[in-house]
This record gives C-alpha cells, sequence and structure tokens, in this order.
C-alpha cells in the first residue's frame, strides 16, 4: 500500500514491537486506572515510562503472565487490518515521519495513530507547532482570547495543537479551523469522539487537520487517559500556552510537563480577583511567558517583529469610552453607561456598533467581552 | 307527556346547544338520562329531585326518561341542570313552557334551588344567539359577562323557585345588567423598575412590537419584576379582542365573573407539563398559552422547563393557535401572545463572571441547552440583567406605566396603520419585512454585520422587524441607523 497523500504515513508506518506495547498500554487500561486509584497523583506519565514487563508487573502483577503471553501473540496483520477498518494511520518511533517533539524525553509514546491527512505528520515540528490548552469551564473572556489567538497563530502557518475537550479546547480548534488545520490529540482513540457533544468537531478536525493518540482505535478514554493525553501534547510543540486555568486545573499540569520537556510556556493573564485565571496567573508569577495575544507568540516562535496586533477600523466618538469600559470589567449595557457617562440607547448602539466591526463580542446571555482586534491609538493616549 | 327545553354544553372554550327531552308516562318510578352524559351529567338527577322537591314544586312518581340531543355528542358540566329540572316539570303538567319556549336555560342547581354559575356562560350566549334563540336565563352570577354578548336578551334567575311564574305566564328571572367592561384597573408599575436602563427599553420594544423577550442574569436583579409589569405598559384590549379573552377566561373559570380590559398574564410553573402549557386531555382543553392569548406568556426559569413542554410551543408561537387533537375530539384555540422567559447564567445562577459560581462546563452547556432550542428562535430580543446598583436603587422611580403605554399605542397605531388592524411587527411575514423603509446608514450597518456574521435570513428577519419598531417607537417613517444598532445590539446570539 502506497503511503497516504498528505500525512505521509499509513497504517504500516509503525513496527510491530511498538504496535504491541500501545496495544498493551490500552489492554491495560482497567489496571492502571487501578493503580492511579490506589494512590492518587500524577502516576500515570511515571507509570508509562516503565518497559513492558515492568509495567504490567506494577499494576497487574497476579496477570502478567497471561497478559503478556497475550501481547506477543499479537499478529502485526490483525493490528494493521484492525487500523485499516478504522481509517487510521499509525507511527512509531523508528519512522522517519515521527514527530520530532516525541523523539526526546523519557515521556515519549513510542507509536501514534491518527486520523486526517490535511498536515505531514514529519511537519509538526517543535517550531512550528503550538499548544494551546485551558479549562473546561471557561468565561466568554476566555473563550474569546483561545479563538483569536488560534485563529491568528494558524493564520501565521503554525500548527496548532490541543485536547478537542469542552471550553477552551473547542474554542482553540475552531478558531484555528477558520484560518487552516489544527491538530487534536485524544485521550481515547483517534476514532472515537470524546466529549460526545464535540463530534462534529472531529469529524471537522479529521477532514481539516490531523487527530492523534497513543491509544488503539476504539479506546473509550479512562480517567488517567487525560494526563496521558496532556504529556503528549506538552512534547509535539515548542511552545505550551494555557488560557484559563483554575489552581487545580489538568492545565497546569501540562505546561508543567512541557518546561520539564524544556519547553517554552506562556499564560494568557487574568483578573486577579478571578477564580478561572487564578492558574494562568499563578504562572506567570512563576516565570511564565505572559502572553497578551498571538504577538506575543509568534514573536516567541518566528522571532521579534514577526508578529503585528491586527487593527480594526478606526473608532468613532464615544468609542474609545465604551471600549475602554468593557476592557475595565463591564459586562452589560447599563454598567458600561454608568461608566462612560453616556445614555443607556445611545451605549447601546455604541455597543452593537463596536460588535458589528468586531472590537467586541457579544455572548449568548447578552453579556459583552473584549476581543483582540487592536484599536488605533487615539490622539489622547499619543499625547 | 313530553317536554323540550335547550342547554349547552361546553366542548373546549366553544359551547354547544343541548336539546333537552323529557318524558314522563306511567310506570314504576324511575328517572334515566341518556345521550352520552358524563358523571356531572348523571349525577344531575340527584340534584334536580332534591331542588324540584326543596322548592315547592312536585316530583313525578313515574317512569322519567330524559335524552340530550344530539346523542353523539358528550355533554360535561352540570350547566344542563336548570333546563333538565325546567323540562320535567313541563314533562309533568306542573309548568307550562309556552313562555320561554323559544330561550334556553343553563346553570347548575343546588339541592335547595338556588342557581350556581357555571363556566362559559359567554360563549353560550352567542352560541344561543347563533342558533336563533330568543333569550337565555342565566345564573345571577353570570349575568355580567353572558351581557357582553349583543343580540340576545339575557336574564339572570337566582332561585329554581323563580320558574313558579312561568304559571303566571311571565318567564322567570329578572333583566341582566347591562354589561360594562372593567378598566385597566390597579397594575403592578413599570416605575418599580429603578436603574436597569437597558431592560427598560427592551421591555418597550415588547410591548410594542409583541417580540419575544429573554432577560438573563442571577436571581434577584429584576427579571420577575420586569416581566410582571410588561402587562401595564400594554395597549389596554379593543373590541373583539375583549370577547376573546373573556370567553377564554369564562371557559376556564378564571377570574371573578367580571370582564376587564387588561391584558391576561399568565406565569406557569416550571414544572408543567406539556399538556398543561399547550392545552390537552380528553375532552381537549385549553393550556397555558391559550389563557395568556392577547396577553404575556411568562416563563420564569426557563432552562428548568421540560425540553418536551418547550418543544411543544414552537408550532402554536408561528401559527398564533394550536390544534389538539385526541380521542375525545379535536380543538383549535387561539394564543397569540407576548413571550416573555427569565433564565439563570448557570445552574447556581451566580454566572461565571462570579468568583462564587462553582458550576462544571458540561452542567452550565446542558442548563443552557434551552437557550439554544428551537422555541428561542422565536425570541427576539436578548437583554442581560445585573444587579442593580445601590445609587440606581435609592435614586427615584422610573417612568411609569402609563407614560410608556402612550409611546407603546401611538407606536401600535402605526403598526397597524402599516400591516393591518391589529398585527404588530413581531408578527410581519418575510414579504411586509422587505418592504421596511431602510436608511443608507442602517443598510450599510446590517450589511457589515452580514458580513461579519454571516447572518441566517431568519435572523436578519428578527434584526429588521425589531429595528422597524425601534423606528415606530420614534415615529420615524424610515430605519435609520440608531435603530438598526439597537436591533443589533439586542439581537439573539448562538453559542458556538
Amino acid at each position: 500500500m502506497s503511503p497516504v497523500p498528505g500525512s505521509g504515513v499509513d497504517a504500516r508506518s509503525a513496527c510491530v514491537e511498538c504496535l504491541r506495547r500501545n496495544w498493551l498500554i490500552a489492554r491495560l487500561g482497567g489496571w492502571i486506572q487501578n493503580a492511579c486509584d490506589v494512590r492518587p497523583g500524577r502516576r500515570t506519565p511515571e507509570l508509562l515510562r516503565l518497559g513492558s514487563e515492568d509495567l504490567v508487573g506494577a499494576v497487574a502483577a497476579k496477570d502478567a503472565d497471561e497478559i503478556l503471553a497475550w501481547n506477543a501473540g499479537l499478529e502485526e496483520g490483525a493490528m494493521v487490518a484492525r487500523l485499516e477498518e478504522a481509517g487510521c494511520w499509525a507511527c512509531c518511533r523508528h519512522h522517519h515521519s515521527f514527530p520530532e517533539g516525541f523523539a526526546d524525553g523519557a515521556d515519549a509514546p513510542v507509536a501514534v495513530f491518527g486520523r486526517g491527512e490535511a498536515i505531514p505528520l514529519a511537519g509538526i515540528g517543535l517550531d512550528d507547532s503550538v499548544t494551546v490548552v485551558g479549562a473546561r469551564r471557561a468565561t466568554g473572556y476566555g473563550l474569546e482570547v483561545a479563538s483569536t489567538l488560534a485563529r491568528e497563530v494558524a493564520a501565521a502557518g503554525l500548527n496548532v495543537v490541543s485536547g478537542m475537550a469542552l471550553g477552551i479546547d473547542g474554542a482553540v480548534h475552531r478558531g484555528a479551523l477558520e484560518r487552516g488545520p489544527t491538530v487534536a490529540v485524544l485521550g481515547g482513540g483517534p476514532d472515537v469522539a470524546y466529549p460526545p457533544s464535540h463530534g462534529r468537531l472531529h469529524e471537522r478536525i479529521v477532514e481539516n487537520g490531523i487527530v492523534l493518540s497513543e491509544m488503539p482505535p476504539g479506546t473509550a478514554p479512562w480517567r488517567w487517559s487525560f494526563p496521558a493525553r496532556n504529556r503528549l501534547m506538552a512534547a509535539m510543540s515548542g511552545m505550551t500556552i494555557v488560557v484559563e486555568a483554575t489552581l487545580r486545573s489538568g492545565s497546569l499540569i501540562t505546561a508543567e510537563m512541557a518546561a520539564d520537556a524544556g519547553r517554552d510556556v506562556g499564560a494568557v493573564p487574568g483578573p486577579v480577583t478571578a477564580r478561572a485565571a487564578a492558574g494562568t496567573n499563578e504562572l506567570i508569577a512563576s516565570g511564565a511567558a505572559l502572553i497578551r495575544g498571538a504577538t506575543d507568540v509568534l514573536d516567541r516562535m518566528l522571532g521579534a517583529g514577526a508578529g503585528r496586533p491586527l487593527f480594526g477600523p478606526e473608532l468613532g466618538p464615544g468609542e474609545p469610552e465604551a471600549l475602554e469600559a468593557v476592557e475595565a470589567g463591564c459586562v452589560t449595557v447599563d454598567e458600561v453607561a454608568a461608566a462612560t457617562g453616556a445614555g443607556t440607547p445611545e451605549t447601546a448602539r455604541t455597543l452593537a456598533r463596536l460588535e458589528v466591526r468586531g472590537y467586541l463580542r457579544g455572548t449568548q446571555a447578552g453579556t459583552w467581552t473584549r476581543t483582540a482586534l487592536a484599536a488605533y491609538p487615539s490622539p489622547r493616549d499619543e499625547r | 307527556m313530553l317536554a323540550e327545553t335547550t342547554s349547552f354544553t361546553l366542548d373546549g372554550i366553544a359551547a354547544r346547544m343541548v336539546r333537552v327531552e323529557v318524558d314522563v308516562h306511567r310506570g314504576l318510578p324511575n328517572f334515566q338520562v341518556v345521550g352520552l352524559p358524563d358523571a356531572a351529567v348523571r349525577e344531575a338527577r340527584e340534584r334536580v329531585r332534591a331542588a324540584v322537591v326543596n322548592c315547592g314544586f312536585e316530583f313525578p312518581l313515574q317512569r322519567i326518561i330524559a335524552s340530550l340531543a344530539p346523542a353523539d355528542l358528550r355533554k360535561a358540566g352540570p350547566a344542563i341542570d336548570l333546563a333538565l329540572a325546567t323540562a320535567l316539570l313541563g314533562a309533568a303538567g306542573e309548568l307550562s313552557l309556552e313562555p320561554i319556549a323559544e330561550w334556553s336555560l343553563v346553570g347548575e342547581l343546588a339541592l335547595d334551588g338556588s342557581v350556581r354559575p357555571v363556566r362559559g356562560a359567554l360563549a353560550m350566549a352567542e352560541a344561543a344567539r347563533e342558533s336563533g334563540r330568543a333569550g337565555v336565563i342565566v345564573p345571577v352570577a353570570n349575568g355580567p359577562e353572558a351581557a357582553l354578548a349583543a343580540g340576545i336578551e339575557v336574564r339572570t334567575i337566582e332561585n329554581f323557585a323563580e320558574l313558579a311564574r312561568l304559571r303566571d305566564g311571565h318567564p322567570p328571572g329578572s333583566p341582566a345588567p347591562p354589561a360594562r367592561l372593567r378598566g385597566l384597573g390597579e397594575q403592578p408599575d413599570l416605575a418599580d423598575l429603578r436603574g436597569q436602563g437597558h431592560l427598560r427599553s427592551a421591555v418597550e420594544l415588547a410591548a410594542a412590537g409583541g417580540h419575544g423577550l429573554l432577560m438573563v442574569g442571577p436571581p434577584g436583579a429584576g427579571k420577575s419584576l420586569a416581566a410582571r409589569r410588561l402587562p401595564s405598559v400594554l395597549p389596554p384590549l379593543e373590541g373583539e379582542e375583549v370577547l376573546e379573552v373573556a370567553r377564554i377566561a369564562s371557559a376556564c373559570g378564571i377570574g371573578d365573573g367580571t370582564v376587564s380590559s387588561a391584558r391576561p398574564f399568565r406565569a406557569p410553573h416550571h414544572t408543567v407539563s406539556a399538556a398543561g402549557l399547550v392545552g390537552g386531555g380528553s375532552p381537549p382543553r385549553p393550556g397555558e398559552i391559550t389563557l395568556a392569548h392577547r396577553g404575556v406568556l411568562f416563563l420564569d426559569e426557563l432552562c428548568e422547563f421540560s425540553r418536551p413542554s418547550l418543544e411543544a410551543l414552537r408550532e402554536p408561537l408561528e401559527t398564533g393557535s394550536v390544534t389538539i387533537s385526541r380521542a375525545g375530539g379535536r380543538q383549535t384555540l387561539p394564543c397569540r401572545f407576548t413571550l416573555v422567559a427569565a433564565a439563570n447564567p448557570c445552574p447556581c445562577g451566580r454566572g461565571e463572571e462570579d468568583p462564587a459560581c462553582r458550576c462544571s462546563e458540561l452542567s452550565a452547556r446542558r442548563y443552557r441547552a434551552a437557550l439554544s432550542g428551537a422555541l428561542v428562535d422565536r425570541i427576539d430580543l436578548v437583554v442581560a440583567v445585573k444587579q442593580p446598583s445601590a445609587e440606581s436603587l435609592a435614586g427615584p422611580a422610573g417612568e411609569s406605566s402609563a407614560a410608556v403605554r402612550e409611546r407603546v399605542q401611538a407606536a401600535r397605531e402605526r403598526m397597524s396603520g402599516r400591516l393591518g388592524p391589529g398585527r404588530t411587527n413581531g408578527e410581519a411575514t418575510p414579504e411586509e419585512v422587505a418592504c421596511f423603509e431602510v436608511a443608507a446608514g442602517a443598510a450599510k450597518l446590517l450589511a457589515d454585520a452580514h458580513e461579519t456574521w454571516k447572518l441566517s435570513g431568519r435572523a436578519h428577519g428578527r434584526i429588521m422587524r425589531v429595528a422597524r419598531t425601534a423606528a415606530d417607537l420614534e415615529g420615524s417613517a424610515h430605519i435609520t441607523e440608531e435603530h438598526m444598532a439597537s436591533a443589533i445590539q439586542l439581537r439573539r446570539r448562538t453559542e458556538p
């Protein structure tokens, strides 16, 4: 079979030993979950670092012989057939297309499976990939920043990597898909859309990007799959950016893994009073790069001056004041009117004009958030 | 001997005439009612017997057969009691029914003979007129509403004993007092809504154009307060509208029997079933949306309503009427109302901006699912409501309902002139929307909005209708850029 055009790999691009290893991890799903439940903590990456025999011994000592025998008996043909049946490709560390981010580091997977052909797998390098992650429960501000950031980073030609979770991750993929391909790293098999409500998004990414995973096709994710997935996201790109995270968010674990792997870490700041931004603010305090928009990302990835802020059309009378009020945290028309001193009907109209021109975004609940679109400095600022 | 009277039974909100034939002949004493009577009608035998005896008439100890025609129509409720007792005395030869041969009788009998009010007296009086009866005799308490039916003589009766007047050749009872319409009366006033300028203007737009309004905000921010004051800024009911509303209220047995020009306000609890909301049961009975006809239906805690209940609202909202088909029959009921809904931003009600909100993304998303359903497609206006500031609460009261109502009324007159009597911008068809005059600046803004969001045809129509209402409130012939901006600002947005 000829290589799949596009991704540069097919169902046979992994060697049988590597395939067996990943099939073994999937088989051990329940045992690994037990091991993680018994001794809570971030044990998943540690466990997955073990060799196959040690791993089985550590989590399933009683059934070790049976499982190892099963694993050794797996036929290459059967595994390849399963991959082809699910429309997936595979790639292992012995293949020249294996992403360079996985080549170094102890936490790297031995093989990955994937679907989609819009990006050549070899093209996912450290220099041209950015991971953007964040909380599932996100604010309007977080969602707006995430999708704008992803859109502009994708427009600059970088691969935008995220985890297809609810909230920030979903916004990142949607934003990136507006301008180019995107990479989703899943906790379950590449053909399993999780969460199910992102089924349509999953399809779109398969068509216009790639989804990849360490798990063979058809594997449903366990709780431990997500920290495991996070280590892939952290490893594969040169920079990991956290958009919005509470202090106990899994996104912080991803950031930590990225830092451990020697990758750049960035965070988008939020109000110091916001619980939703406590984690990202903490990251910045402990030395992560402060990310205000795509410009900051592109400056770090492509060199200073590579990214320029996107300016919107010129502002009309009363509009800078309204914009300032929204930036200061006013979310309703009445709050903006109170802050600017303009009448309510005029304020409502001003906000509508700003929304039409892309400076603001209205939410489903009728409140307002500021977009990343920069306004030309008003004469007042220049003075 | 045989005697016949006529009465009415309720079928949904309509009244159907029932002929009550009674035959008394020799045989073992027995009293039977045939012709699809329900339990209440069958029990009428006992009430009639007691009332006849207690009013000093003689109950014939013979074989009595009462037949209710048409035989295939289900007769429900106690409204037939009076006609049945009267026909019985006629058949027994105790009274001559000659003076009321062309009249219908409606009323429930108490054991002592007093006549109790019934549901649907207005519809019954109108049906009596339609079927060419000379007059109708109703219980005293139903007099005011029955008198609304023009073109038919209405007499009221207090006690069955009054039928003795038939012996002198007079019809029983006394003429009903002329119908008197109660004005708007005491209603909560919009002046109570302090601050919240944006919400006030949205309420005004909703009232003028009949647009659906959704308020999103934490508990206690004034959502219910505003909704309950919406009827007070709506113009009073006029002409046929009064009758439509009174007919429904009377058939459903709500209200105190007087007739008012105030618009109805219905706020069903969120546990309401689909049948309770749109109507149902067998035989079918009107639901909350029919009770809200020509008024306001307020759905507080929109996200807590069951999915089937909300889905059931779709077709009625589109067509302004609801058809309920059941084994027991089929009913088409009117339901043109202004929909007002309130929702919390998340299950805990605080909203994501509040640090105390601990709702998970999944639970918040499930909660908000109702906000993206088909129902809210009919909602033209969305407004975020926040707790009013301390200054505005301490500040002066807002504009009164009367002042707002004046503007609303003027705007509605302009709409009637454009779309036809009684119609509002909220109901304008796409063809009518295409005829709205739009100034150049407004067209440019709308085109820009199209560019930015790729608006659907439906969203486009909604913005145009609201913009037209904003223009009508200001008495402007064109939709200007200001009106368009207001409409765009209040439009409903979808979640990614």
